[in-house]
């Protein structure tokens, strides 16, 4: 009988041994490559962005080239007021073809289509949105206005609350359902009494992850809402501010007093953003009431 | 003992009523026109586009896709150099950023961080993805771009005759807009990718491991293979949001209507063309050109973006029989 022996010990100087170090080298490397960027960027933009955050910047106007001061509550103000217009259009909308999708469409081949549209939607890049509605909009008023911005946003906010919305429909237990429909209720109600309360907070989610998106959206603005030094006007249609627009006018000015605010807007807007992501996150975490 | 009284329902079940019914109907029937909406709002995209573009399909007709000549004395707009920017520009952003994301991806699917760090770096890095592009611009124009004064430079000097090196660097240009495409659009690389290599089952490394191949060899031969259609289809979806970026780009390669292989020189893309022209463009068929332009893009946006999502969707199929 001849016996077999295996050599068991460890080699670590084999050549496998070897090339699994020096690709976990390798990847550690890279991932440190890719993450650096990132964090420089928020470093540098806590950075530049402190210097002129002050209640000035917040609450006025822009100052023109060479004099000091000034700030860009106006541009806030028109985001805000551009953004909640979106929201406004996009949110009910959403909703509705969501449950459609989620509870009456079941697998009709209408739905595939549907689900699908909404889904190359997310591709279509943020600055044709603002070329659609400028050919929609702008070009039948003949004006630039807070409206038209907000519709660019509203194009761009739809899929993602779509299909957020969808999901959280989904999640909720089809037990539930049935017992609404054997006490007598029609579809429709079991949606608004039943599924819709259960389906809130995570539906939310998705509207705050997509408010998060469009607050920071520039290019549909430039075709849309253009710019203005003014603080918005509700009741007109005009060109009007945005904070993203404000950045992007004031990165190539040699005006520093202008620059520095650029950067202390872009903190505001990724403070905001970053914010309202978190929130997400934890509505997400604290009421996902059927997770298994 | 308490006594029911017998009147009493004993069920609060009953059947809807008429009015019930039929609002029942019309709230069904809402939905499904707003379902339809964005099947209109789809085609509307395309036809809205198209409609403005007209004017200069009719004069130039696919002759302008291939034409360098841009004069606006002589009213010609040539798309050429901003189709072949768009595509030169994302798919070098997508050769650093696929190897980068990738790598990341790995570390962050293959346990070789403890459990807490882990999730610290996947939450970093998805909420970076949502920093605006604007931002980034704005970072790249004051910070990256004096930064690669001095290595732009030395490359030029000793690269000379190497294409990509060729022209003297200006400042904005094809590097510095790659680069910050790069950082764009790593997050998207790293968290699907890392998607797809956690949906590979456990199972297959223990029987890998178990073998007696050592972790890399398992991670090369048996993860990385089974995770490869996803991670293809991270790397796609990368490629169509890098594609229609606008606002870092336009800030940063210098809007310059040429056709070269020089990351050093100014270049343009199809989206930053449209956001720069469209201020000065007065001419009719000048505005019918940002629309061709803009038609365009769509058009590869929308294939690259369903070959992505195809692809995706593909992989999760795969692996339902693992």
């Amino acid at each position: 009988m001849s016996t077999v022996t295996v050599d068991l010990r460890r080699r670590p100087f084999s050549a496998r041994s070897i090339i699994d170090k020096l690709l976990t080298v390798f990847i550690s490397l890279c991932s440190l490559i890719a993450i650096i960027p990132l964090i420089a960027v928020l470093g540098l933009l806590i950075y530049h962005g402190l210097t002129r955050l002050d209640w000035l910047a917040l609450t006025e106007t822009p100052p023109a080239p060479g004099l000091g001061g000034g700030g860009f509550g106006n541009a806030i103000a028109g985001t805000a007021w551009m953004v909640t217009l979106a929201t406004l259009a996009s949110v009910p909308l959403g909703i509705a073809i969501g449950i459609y999708l989620a509870e009456f469409a079941g697998s009709s081949r209408l739905a595939d289509v549907v689900r699908f549209a909404v889904k190359v939607l997310t591709g279509v890049p943020s600055i044709l949105a603002g070329i659609f509605i400028f050919g929609v909009v702008v070009t039948t008023t003949g004006k630039y206005s807070a409206i038209a911005g907000g519709l660019a946003l509203a194009v761009l906010m739809l899929p993602t609350i779509v299909l957020t919305a969808e999901q959280a429909l989904r999640q909720v237990p089809n037990d539930v359902r049935e017992a609404a429909v054997g006490l007598g209720c029609t579809p429709t109600q079991v949606v608004w009494k039943v599924v819709l309360p259960a389906a809130v907070p995570a539906i939310l989610t998705g509207v705050l992850l997509a408010v998060a998106r469009s607050v920071g959206e520039t290019a549909p603005l430039l075709f849309t809402a253009l710019f203005s030094l003014d603080w918005p006007n509700p009741t007109r249609q005009e060109p009007t501010a945005s904070l993203s627009v404000l950045i992007y006018n004031f990165t190539d000015t040699t005006d520093a007093n202008q620059r520095s605010l650029a950067w202390t807007a872009a903190l505001v807007l990724v403070g905001f953003v970053l914010l309202v992501n978190v929130i997400s996150r934890w509505l997400a975490a604290r009421f996902s009431p059927y997770k298994t | 003992m308490t006594h029911q009284p017998s009147d009493l329902p004993v069920t609060i079940a009953r059947a809807p009523s008429l009015g019930e019914r039929l609002g029942d109907r019309a709230f069904r029937g809402l939905t499904l026109a707003c379902a339809l909406g964005v099947l209109l709002l789809l085609v509307g995209l395309v036809v809205v586009i198209g409609r403005q573009a007209q004017p200069a399909i009719e004069r130039f007709g696919v002759a302008q896709l291939t034409s360098d000549t841009w004069s606006t004395n002589q009213d010609v707009y040539g798309l050429r150099p901003q189709i072949w920017g768009t595509l030169y520009s994302s798919v070098l952003a997508m050769l650093l950023a696929s190897v980068l994301g990738v790598s990341a991806a790995i570390l962050l699917a293959e346990h070789f961080l403890p459990a807490p760090i882990e999730r610290l770096i996947k939450t970093t890095v998805e909420l970076l993805a949502a920093i605006p592009s604007v931002v980034y611009g704005l970072w790249g124009f004051t910070v990256l771009i004096p930064l690669l004064d001095g290595p732009a430079s030395w490359l030029h000097r000793n690269g000379a005759s190497i294409p990509l090196f060729s022209t003297p660097p200006q400042g904005p240009g094809m590097l510095p807009a790659v680069l910050v495409l790069t950082i764009m659009v790593l997050p998207t690389i790293t968290a699907i990718a890392r998607d797809a290599l956690a949906a590979v089952p456990e199972r297959l490394r223990e029987a890998s491991l178990g073998l007696g191949a050592t972790r890399w060899q398992t991670i090369r031969k048996v993860v990385l293979p089974t995770a490869l259609t996803g991670i293809f289809g991270a790397i796609v979806l990368a490629f169509g949001r890098a594609l229609g970026e606008t606002m870092a780009v336009v800030i940063l390669i210098g809007n310059k209507s040429t056709v070269t292989l020089s990351i050093l020189s100014p270049a343009t893309t199809l989206a930053s063309f449209m956001a720069t022209d469209f201020k000065e463009a007065d001419s009719p068929l000048h505005i019918a050109s940002i629309m061709v332009a803009a038609l365009v893009l769509l058009l590869i946006t929308l294939l690259v973006n369903i070959v992505g999502s195809l692809l995706v969707w593909r992989a999760s199929r795969n692996l339902r029989g693992l």
